[in-house]
């Protein structure tokens, strides 16, 4: 097939965002030529203030070099301005004459900065601040002259007055408002900004509007006069009053244009051949100014141009990070509140520290931090989540650490990322250092979380560093970065669509495979990937039990082999104790197997089970049958899946005991036995409130009182602790049971795979589980009936190894 | 020169798995596609050693089950940005049986 024409007009970040999405997709699928009239490929452009600040240098924020164009066969004419679009004949042509016909045309125009009408605003020294010419020419002039007036607070202005005060400039900021950044800050964080930006050396003039730039004898700007006749010296004025969409282009094409062109859900405009992105667009009448939300529309732009015709662009809400070394403010939504809404606020002015949570209906709208700024991303994401805060009010103000959730680092008090020094360690699973993240995000250009993890490792692992390396991703890129709405992200790059989609259409349509779902949900590869294939796996195991395909190909090594994985490649296997009690005859076994198979190591576990260490491969199928044969079934260490349930030795021995808890134990770890979930799950059962079997850190927790048991849910002891909450008090043992299994079957029916109950319920709330599970009986009947039946006739996986041992047996080439 | 050596029937791999085979130049992972090609790697992660033969199979890669490396099976490099290259060995089905050669 003869390939389709793309042309693009404007060289900058969205649209060059959008072809790289393209080409991800739809390699062959066009020629592409590219119109910009900058003479550069495309750069990272708010890196510009750290090249005015001397911090970084041009050559290390290209983003596509000019190899890049090459490679991917597209035809740059850099320098060329497109002055004609003529749609009848479908083909743009530049300011020197040269032409390119269309069969999709994309504009990425970006904006202009907004020039005051004043006079002297034409003479030599007045400029603005918008591209890499601009940029040399303030550093340029800060060689020759000394005063600078920079006009506009807002957050270009002051980067641009920061960075010309670095490069030895006397500078004045000039702004018409009464506080800086009015905008995007209210003014008690406004005046504390000042006040720091003070004492680095920056002069304000507030309140204060332009009349006119007066020109010196050499026919250089020298002074600017203001409204009330005041007026300074000035040898350099950079204009940052603001940015207007470039439309004319379009306008003179006739395509409807409003604050921006005007563009669809999938960034279409009025001629559908033409399709626009950027900062030239108004979408649902918004014209944005950060790259967070160019990126979102450039990716819905790329799927619809490969004709894949999935996606929309539904806007988006941004957050504000000043790029300037040392000082952190951070906004977001709706900060100055209003009507209907009501605000927290704690101010430390002697601390330097000043936060104001906006909240209206029990959702965050609006958030403005000044001097600790670390919790920026968290709020930032309750936020876009438009989650319920009800629940958490109460510590809101003290941040992720004190509530959990998505977006903490897990280790308080390490919450000031900027503050780090380069070399101190960000992710410990790696070994990462936080001078080795900012220099991946400076060099290649990352702008996301994933970018990251990609490209350093940091946070790819445990997760625990995850807020750190978010932090530290915000402070260097700014207002660009933009956390992932949780609620819409995709399971992986293979599809665009949510956990929450997928599970949905496996219900709904009941679909009984994995193939079935791809094909049902437009996967974008062929067989998935190690992301995807597992949590399909689940949801279609957990949602159609004993009738969808459980396909040992798509889970990981560990429940494939039924035994952990070690980091040298043998195995272990951690024979069940249910409710951790044994017997000398299991005992005796257990030291057999151990010396038969030279087991090197042979250690009690956290979860108070005995742990065999280092076994082959090929030597599984036999320590099973071993084991078996004294009635043991091996324990699952590794999965997704329920783990243990501790016990302490309760009423049947310890004189303080209420409940019998080992009996209590035994009975829930019999009942799970074999339960696939989301995530892991582990129980503990205590005989009374002291609580030995630490059943306030476990998915559920059982503590025996006198007159029954307290059941808690969503507690967890791992990366970062959580405590469980109290769900409800129950009469007896078959209520224990009852309740919750009610409770993990909810969680296995609307948990998103490797979320476990304590993410789980923060994303619905405690008082949604309570409502089905505790205040609704037929509901909680239900719930329970369906856990039975799905764990009913599960097969001992070690004992069908055992029979089957082939794919555990290496084979031999001579 | 390669000297083809014959594995095993081809069902013996699972579709979208692997089998590990011991040989005299080590331990090699054989691999099977969707489409029922094979492939034979050096069952060695070019990161920190991984068995390459325990991990996940899509596509014509397998993704490492010690830290999520992905290794191509064509080339035996790590997708990037991981930087690195697994030994590959020629492999192919003849006759309904994986040869590979050493
Ligand atoms: C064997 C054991 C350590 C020990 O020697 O004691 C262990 C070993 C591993 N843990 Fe654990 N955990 C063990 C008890 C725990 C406990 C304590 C407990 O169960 O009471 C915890 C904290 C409690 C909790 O989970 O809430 C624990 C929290 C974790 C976590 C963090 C989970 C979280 O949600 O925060 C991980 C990582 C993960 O699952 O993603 C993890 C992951 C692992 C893995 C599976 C890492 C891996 O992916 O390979 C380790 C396997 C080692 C191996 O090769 O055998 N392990 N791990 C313990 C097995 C208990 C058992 O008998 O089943
Ligand atoms: C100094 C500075 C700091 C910034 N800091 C941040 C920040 O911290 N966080 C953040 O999110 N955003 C920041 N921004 C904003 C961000 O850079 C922009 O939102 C983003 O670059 C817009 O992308 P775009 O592709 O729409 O436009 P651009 O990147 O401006 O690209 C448009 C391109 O089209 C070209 N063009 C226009 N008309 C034509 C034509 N007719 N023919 C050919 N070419 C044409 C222009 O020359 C330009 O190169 C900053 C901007 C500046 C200037
Ligand atoms: S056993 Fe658990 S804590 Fe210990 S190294 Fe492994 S994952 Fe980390
Ligand atoms: S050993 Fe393979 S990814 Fe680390």
């Amino acid at each position: 097939m003869k390939k389709q024409k793309l042309v693009m007009v404007g060289n900058g970040m969205a649209g060059c965002r959008t072809l790289e999405e393209l080409l991800k997709l739809a390699p062959d699928l066009y020629e592409i030529t590219v119109f910009g009239a900058e003479p550069h490929p495309n750069y990272n452009r708010i890196m510009l203030s750290p090249v005015l600040a001397g911090e970084t240098k041009f050559a290390d924020i290209v983003l596509n070099d000019l190899a890049w164009y090459r490679d991917h066969g597209i035809a740059l004419h850099a320098g060329k301005q497109v002055v004609k679009i003529d749609r009848k004949a479908q083909k743009v042509v530049a300011a020197d004459g040269t032409e390119a016909s269309y069969d999709r045309l994309l504009l990425a125009t970006g904006s202009s900065p907004f020039i005051l009408p004043v006079p002297g605003k034409d003479l030599p020294g007045v400029i603005a601040y918008r591209d890499i010419a601009d940029t040399e020419a303030m550093i340029e002039a800060a060689k020759h002259h000394s005063h600078a007036v920079v006009i506009g607070a807002g957050l270009l202005g002051l980067e641009a007055a920061n960075g010309l005060k670095i490069q030895g400039m006397d500078v004045t900021v000039v702004h018409l408002a009464d506080w800086i950044m009015e905008r995007q800050l209210d003014k008690t964080a406004a005046d504390l900004l000042q006040k720091s930006l003070e004492n680095k050396g920056l002069k304000f003039l507030l309140g204060k509007q332009t009349a006119e730039l007066v020109a010196g004898e050499s026919g250089r700007v020298a002074a600017i006069r203001f409204r009330d006749g005041s007026g300074i010296p000035a040898d350099l004025v950079v204009m940052a009053v603001g940015i207007r969409p470039n439309t004319a282009l379009a306008e003179s094409a006739g395509i409807h244009c409003e604050r921006g062109i005007v563009v669809d859900d999938t960034l279409q405009t009025y001629d559908p051949k033409i399709y626009a992105v950027g900062e030239c667009v108004a979408h649902r009448g918004v014209a944005y100014g950060l790259v967070a939300p160019l990126f979102e529309q450039a990716r819905v732009c790329a799927n619809h141009l490969a004709r894949m015709g999935i996606g929309r662009y539904t806007g988006s809400v941004t957050s504000t990070k000043l790029k300037v070394t040392g000082i952190d403010v951070f906004s977001a939504g709706d900060f100055m509140g209003g009507e209907g809404c009501e605000d927290i606020v704690l101010a430390d002015p002697s601390a330097g520290v000043y936060k104001k949570l906006v909240i209206k209906n029990d959702t965050l709208a609006g958030a403005v931090l000044y001097g600790d700024t670390g919790d920026g991303a968290w709020y930032f994401q309750l936020l876009k989540d438009r989650q319920n805060i009800a629940d958490i009010r109460d510590h809101l103000m003290f941040g992720g650490h004190h509530v959990g959730g998505v977006g903490d680092v897990g280790h308080s008090g390490h919450n000031k990322a900027a503050a780090m020094p380069d070399t101190a360690e960000v992710c410990g699973c790696n070994g990462v250092c936080k001078g080795d993240i900012v220099k991946a995000i400076k060099t290649h250009g990352l702008f996301t979380l994933d970018d990251v993890r990609k490209h350093t490792k940091a946070s790819s692992s445990c997760g625990s560093c995850t807020g750190l390396v978010e932090q530290i991703l915000a402070s260097t890129v700014g207002g660009a970065y933009q956390p992932a709405d949780t609620q819409d992200k995709p399971v992986c790059g293979c599809t665009d669509h949510a956990h929450g989609v997928v599970r949905a259409a496996i219900r709904d349509k009941k679909l009984l495979s994995i193939p079935a779902v791809m094909r049902e949900l437009g996967w974008k590869t062929a067989d998935g990937c190690a992301t995807c294939r597992p949590a399909l796996n689940y949801y279609l195991i957990s949602t159609w039990p004993h009738e969808a395909e459980d396909d040992p190909q798509s889970r990981f090594i560990n429940e494939r082999a039924h035994a952990n994985i070690q980091r040298d490649g043998t195995f272990s296997v951690v024979p069940r104790m249910w409710g951790g009690l044994t017997t000398p005859a299991e005992l005796r076994v257990i030291a057999d197997v151990a010396e038969k198979y030279e087991v090197p190591t042979v250690k009690m576990t956290g979860g108070a089970r005995i742990d065999l260490l280092g076994i082959r491969k090929g030597d599984l199928p036999r320590v099973w049958e071993d084991l078996g044969r004294a009635g043991l079934v091996s324990g699952h260490a590794y999965g997704k899946s329920i783990r243990t349930v501790k016990t302490c030795v309760g009423a049947e021995h310890c004189r303080f005991g209420t409940q019998r808890s080992m009996d209590m134990g035994v009975k829930l770890e019999k009942m799970l036995f074999g339960m696939w979930a989301p995530h892991k799950v582990k129980l503990a059962v205590s005989g009374c409130p002291r609580n030995c079997a630490e059943a306030g850190i476990k998915d559920v927790g059982v503590i025996g009182v006198d007159s029954g048991y307290e059941l808690y849910i969503a507690g967890n002891g791992g990366i970062k602790t959580e405590v469980a909450m109290f769900m409800c008090k129950v009469k007896n043992d078959s209520e224990v049971l009852e309740y919750s299994g009610a409770f993990l079957q909810l969680y296995r029916e609307e948990g998103w795979y490797l979320e476990r109950t304590c993410h789980y319920v923060a994303r619905v709330g405690l008082d949604y589980v309570k409502a089905q599970v505790v205040d609704n009986a037929a509901r909680r009947a239900e719930l329970y009936e369906r856990l039975l039946y799905a764990l009913q006739g599960y097969e001992d996986p070690w004992a069908a190894a055992v029979k089957q041992p082939g794919e555990y047996v290496a084979l031999e080439v001579a | 020169m390669n000297d083809w050596k014959k594995v095993c029937p081809l069902d013996e791999i699972p579709r979208l798995g692997s089998r590990q085979v011991n040989s005299a130049s080590g331990t090699i992972a054989v691999f099977r596609t969707a489409e029922d090609e094979v492939f034979a790697l050096r069952d060695k992660c070019p990161h920190k050693g991984g068995a390459l033969s325990q991990g996940l199979v899509a596509g014509k890669v397998v993704t490492c089950p010690m830290h999520s490396w992905k290794i191509q099976f064509e080339n035996g490099e790590a997708v990037a940005p991981d930087k690195g290259c697994a030994k590959v060995y020629p492999a192919k089905v003849e006759g309904g049986l994986v040869w590979i050669a050493l």
